[in-house]
């Protein structure tokens, strides 16, 4: 099996990768004034997992290389963790990160696939990632190829029918080559998920459909590589990783407000946020 | 330059500031009105319900076709449900919901679909509302308006609750101007209000294209041009008089809409125009391309939605009047 292109780094030098994308993810959203910082910096651990720990098997220089395991980000909001990732991972030069949101830039609000080299699905009407996932997976057993694919899933996204259509055809096809990885933050858009939407009990839920269910500390990097890792010796059903993580991760006054979802932040706000970053 | 600045309008709030507020007050007049949220309160302002009434508030959380069915249901205890979401997410996830619970079964339920059109700018196409005002055409009884200022967004509110049978309302979410005075204005279901008079051409809009054509006319006014506007905010049922007697009077038409060409209310006008008193038309909205992130005003240059692209149609179309082409 073909290697990343990327040298594994060692567990401190992917802390200090996951710090530089959570300033690229500020510098962004606040320039472009809007945008869900919140929610991408819950997910940066397990980004860098996959994109520089080893896991997704990628040419960034070849793209749409018909081997390449796929990420698909399913919780389309947090577009800007994939852009800074994308971009450090090489498929496209850093400064078009600056260019988000903005008029005639590809660099979407929320991804269109294809629109940036290595963004594999359109998302931001939540609900449709997985599905698009095992598209993917049944298309690589009839193309012989022998891929893995990734999707990130927001917990309130659990909330859409379409998650349990897609969690029930994946035991039925046995897509054991599928990993979910469910961003587990406790909150949606407008409260706690168990205010809004009682999602428990989670874990037995994704077993009942089938699933092999896995469960993290969502910010460990190297217990996230682990866990990716073993998912691979699954057979016969799909693995759910369960990423107990928190929402706006790094920047303590978002972390204790959830009002902060889908608001970039204010200048003052941003300084404050960057030396938290980078004291962290 | 801000809508409605060109024809001195007094600029506003943003719409779903103006929502929450006309929802709310509904929700105090009829204990009958119960609301339901898609996880988007903040954002619709449905939230300004929740906060004085939560017994009568539900957040049925991101999942539309069952938002759409519990309304449904809500709707046959003879309460009435106002169903709120994006127009996007609702209409594009739960159109099959609508289409039978709801249109089908004529039943009282309310929908907003807020974030209509692409002015909700840098979120992008995947959260627009380009397509909105054609699905719901294609569903029979529903009624659909499209308020153009905050006075028209109360008289909407008030009177979808009070019309018995479903109602979809669209909004945007840029701030819209006065177009009327507050609490003053004449609004009842399928009756369009003509909004500015004028003989030499007649510009047709809904929602912020009503302030746009009020901006056009302004600069068409210099021209010696002087343009008719109305407000369309009820797109089903149509005004059939007022939009032929706008062809009678006015010789030529402008359709304007924040919304794809393709099945939008352009089409819907010309075909009562073909019918009953053709005249030169011209049709301002969205080509066939999906819009991207940026500013709402950027957007609106870009895909050509603003006065100065109303204007550019609205002496093309007074030319073909002149010299009886078409
Ligand atoms: C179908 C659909 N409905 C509603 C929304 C609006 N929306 C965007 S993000 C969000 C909350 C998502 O919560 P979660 O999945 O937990 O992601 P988090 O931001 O917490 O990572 C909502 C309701 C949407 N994008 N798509
Ligand atoms: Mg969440």
């Amino acid at each position: 099996m073909t290697e990343s292109p990327i040298q594994i780094p060692d567990t401190e030098s992917l802390k200090r990768l996951a710090k530089d994308l959570r300033l690229d993810i500020l510098d962004m959203t606040t320039k472009a004034g809007s945008g869900h910082p919140s929610s991408s910096w819950s997910a940066v651990e397990i980004l860098t997992a996959l994109y520089f720990g080893g896991i997704l098997n990628y040419r960034p220089d070849e793209p749409w290389w018909r081997e390449r395991d796929r990420f698909i980000m399913s919780k389309g909001h947090a577009a800007p963790l994939l852009y800074a990732v994308l971009a450090r991972a090489g498929y496209f030069d850093r400064e078009e990160l600056w260019r988000l949101r903005e008029i005639d830039s590809p660099v979407q609000g929320h991804p269109i696939q294809g629109m940036m080299p290595g963004v594999e699905a359109t998302t931001g009407s939540l609900g449709q990632g997985l599905s698009v996932g095992i598209g993917h997976i049944l298309g690589g057993r009839l193309n012989n190829l022998d891929y893995r694919v990734y999707v990130l899933l927001g917990d309130g996204e659990c909330e859409a029918g379409q998650i349990w259509e897609a969690a029930m055809a994946a035991a039925h096809f046995k897509c054991d080559r599928l990993t979910a990885i469910l961003d587990y933050n406790k909150y949606q858009e407008t409260g706690p998920i168990s205010r809004e939407m009682a999602l428990e009990p989670l874990a037995e839920k994704w077993r009942s459909f089938g699933w092999q269910v896995d469960e993290v500390d969502g910010h460990d990097i190297g217990a996230l590589i682990e866990k990716l890792k073993s998912a691979r010796s699954v057979s016969n059903q799909p693995v759910i990783i369960i990423a107990h993580t928190i929402k706006g991760k790094g920047v303590s006054f978002v972390e204790t407000d959830f009002r902060f979802h889908g608001r970039a932040l204010t200048p003052e706000q941003a300084e404050k946020a960057r030396e938290e970053i980078l004291c962290s | 330059m801000q809508l409605g600045e060109i024809a001195g309008l007094k600029p506003s709030q943003p719409m779903r500031d103006i929502f929450g507020e006309a929802l709310l007050a509904v929700c105090q007049e009829n204990p009958k009105v119960v609301v339901l949220d898609g996880d988007l309160g903040n954002s619709t302002k449905a939230e300004r319900v929740r906060f004085t009434f939560p017994e009568r508030f539900f957040n049925i959380g991101i999942a539309e076709s069952n938002l759409v069915g519990i309304g449904a249901g809500l709707a046959a205890c003879d309460l009435i449900p106002w169903i709120t979401s994006f127009s996007s997410f609702l209409l594009c996830n739960a159109y099959d919901q609508i289409r039978l619970s709801i249109a089908m079964s004529n039943i009282n339920a309310k929908i907003l679909g807020s974030h209509g059109g692409i002015t909700l700018g840098k979120d992008g196409p995947t959260q627009m509302g380009i397509e909105d005002l054609a699905l719901m055409g294609g569903l029979p009884t529903m009624v659909m308006l499209v308020p153009s200022d905050p006075t028209s967004m109360h008289a909407a509110v008030r009177a979808a609750t009070e019309y018995i049978g479903p109602v979809f309302l669209r909004s945007s979410r840029v701030a819209m101007p006065f177009i009327y005075p507050a609490n003053d204005c004449p609004f009842e279901i399928g009756k369009a209000n003509i909004v500015r008079q004028g003989k030499d051409l007649t510009i047709i809009g809904n929602g912020i294209m009503v302030a746009a054509g009020l901006d056009a006319a302004a600069l068409l006014e210099k021209e010696g041009i002087q343009a008719r506007v109305i407000d369309l905010f009820t797109i089903r049922p149509l005004d059939r008089d007022t939009i032929v007697n706008a062809a009678r009077e006015t010789g030529a038409i402008v359709s304007a809409e924040e919304h794809l060409l393709h099945g939008g209310v352009g089409a819907n006008i010309a075909r009562i125009v073909a019918e009953n008193y053709p005249v030169p038309m011209r049709f301002i909205g969205l080509a066939d391309v999906y819009v991207e992130s940026a500013d709402p005003y950027d957007l609106l240059k870009k895909y050509h939605l603003t006065a100065q692209d109303i204007v550019l149609a609205a002496r093309d179309v007074y030319k073909a009047k002149i010299s009886g082409a078409s």
